[in-house]
């Protein structure tokens, strides 16, 4: 299969960068988007040229790490799937493929499609986390969970961190990321005596890097490979109100 | 207090504000909407529900209510809209190429839609509020004639047709916004199969009710 690749080349963080042309033969369907990528750089490299950096580390899906806007879909085409999943079965002999890094003021381009994502690491710091002793483990039966809500706070947990709902949203929301985090541990009691503080110092943080304000347009649920609901979003919502009253 | 003022000053407390300005703005369309069929019960009930509207002394606080609604969300979601055109900085070069991947419906061009609608409320107030004065008198009672000048008015086709491309962009800033507020509030999220209905109703209730009057006046106008 041959694909026609229009690729976002930019030097460095402060560099103005475009998008360059590359012609791809010999394109299997079996491969994946990364490999192909992968397949393009060798190639870049025996002609003595510069491969084209993209982020990438476990290709299944888990760590979050590809991050690459094809054909203005973050993460691709397909639903629920990271640009490591995505085979090149979903593309057409001929097709031409854009290719460009996630575009946030609050994720600067690092080199070509690597964009610097600490933005979301600093938002965790500011309460995505719970603070125990550490210790024995407790007994597992002393904390009951029922089951729809350990499902329901698993799903919000499922976030990976990618920023592809930031990449999405025309307004460059993280409200989504933001409320997955916020969701996992508003659910469990082993977030709530930090509830309060948690989402306030989150949110916060989230306005502080540059990040833009939800207006609800649904992209980031649509673009997210988790399938991060936007139930979580409203959920979020009304942690901000509760927290009013506690403090 | 400390808190509140946090809340004011975030991202999430600043839409909740535009979420309950713009509930209390979709009230207000509502009720214009209902008051203007009115007109079809009898020019006599039409004028008179406007004569009784306008004569209590409650209709200042109203006003300056509303008055306050319209500057709270507009003000507000249009320094958010600035804010979020900043933290955008560039988009990608094309819109998804997937349909699955698109954003809801009139989500995009909200803060579009908004000023044209706020373009529309201020001539609109210049034609009707502020426009010609035309007594009528009922038992003895004289007051506005609004049913004539509304007449007058919709027997111009470009009036009318300016009117109805407006009340269509109502629609759109209705068919996100009203169930997108409840998303802001904290209640329900959009993708709620309720709330999704719920808006939609209430965007073709609102708008359709609004068309209905343009429509009678341009064909039966005077007959
Ligand atoms: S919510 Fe989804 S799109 Fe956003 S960071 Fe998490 S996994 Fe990625
Ligand atoms: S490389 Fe880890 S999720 Fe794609």
């Amino acid at each position: 299969m041959k694909l026609k690749l229009k690729i976002w080349r930019q030097e460095g963080p402060s560099s103005p960068g475009k998008f360059v042309d590359y012609d791809m033969d010999h394109v299997s369907p079996d491969m994946s988007f990364l490999e192909m990528l992968d397949v393009l750089n060798v190639g870049l490299v025996k002609k003595g040229e510069t491969p084209v950096e993209f982020d990438h580390d476990c290709r299944e899906g888990i760590c979050g790490s590809c991050a690459l806007m094809i054909n203005g879909n973050a993460h691709g085409p397909e639903t629920g799937t990271a640009t490591c999943q995505l085979h090149m079965r979903r593309f057409k002999d001929g097709d031409s493929v854009i290719i460009e890094p996630w575009r946030a003021k609050a994720f600067p381009v690092i080199k070509d499609l690597a964009t610097d994502r600490t933005a979301f690491d600093r938002i965790m710091a500011a309460g995505g986390f719970i603070s125990t002793n550490t210790g024995n483990a407790p007994e597992a039966n002393s904390i009951l969970i029922g089951h729809d809500t350990a499902e329901s706070a698993m799903d919000s947990a499922a976030c990976i961190g990618c920023g592809a709902c930031v990449a999405a949203c025309k307004n460059s929301s993280a409200m989504l990321f933001v409320s997955a985090k916020v969701s996992h541990l508003a659910q469990l009691p082993q977030g709530h005596p930090e509830r309060a503080k948690r989402v306030r110092g989150m949110v916060t943080q989230m306005d502080n890097e540059g990040f833009g304000n939800c207006s609800n347009t649904g992209a980031c649920e649509a673009a997210c490979p988790k399938e991060i609901k936007l139930e979580n979003i409203t959920r979020l919502n009304r942690e901000m109100v509760r927290a009013v009253f506690k403090d | 207090m400390a808190s509140l003022k946090l809340f004011l000053k975030s991202s999430v407390g600043r839409k909740f504000l535009v979420a309950v300005t713009g509930l209390g703005l979709s009230g207000f369309v509502l009720t214009h909407m209902a008051g203007n069929l009115l007109m079809f019960v009898r020019p006599e009930a039409y004028n008179t529900y406007g004569h009784k509207l306008t004569s209590t002394p409650l209709i200042y606080l109203a006003e300056a209510g509303l008055l306050a609604m319209f500057l709270i969300h507009m003000g507000l979601a249009l320094k958010l809209a600035l804010e979020n055109r900043t933290a955008r900085a560039m988009g990608p070069s094309q819109n998804p190429s997937t349909c699955e991947k698109s954003a809801r419906f009139g989500s995009q061009y909200m803060a579009l839609t908004g000023v044209l609608v706020l373009v529309f409320v201020i001539l609109h107030l210049i034609s009707f509020k502020y426009g010609t004065y035309y007594a009528v008198t009922y038992n003895g009672v004289e007051m506005r004639d609004l049913h004539r000048l509304v007449i007058e008015k919709f027997k111009l086709p470009l009036y009318t047709g300016w009117y109805l491309v407006s009340m269509l962009v109502l629609f759109v800033h209705l068919a996100h916004g009203f169930s997108a507020s409840f998303q802001s509030l904290g209640l329900f999220s959009v993708r709620n199969c309720l709330i999704k209905k719920l808006g939609w109703a209430f965007a073709f209730l609102v708008a359709g009710g609004f068309f209905i009057q343009p429509i009678y006046g341009y064909f039966y106008g005077g007959n």
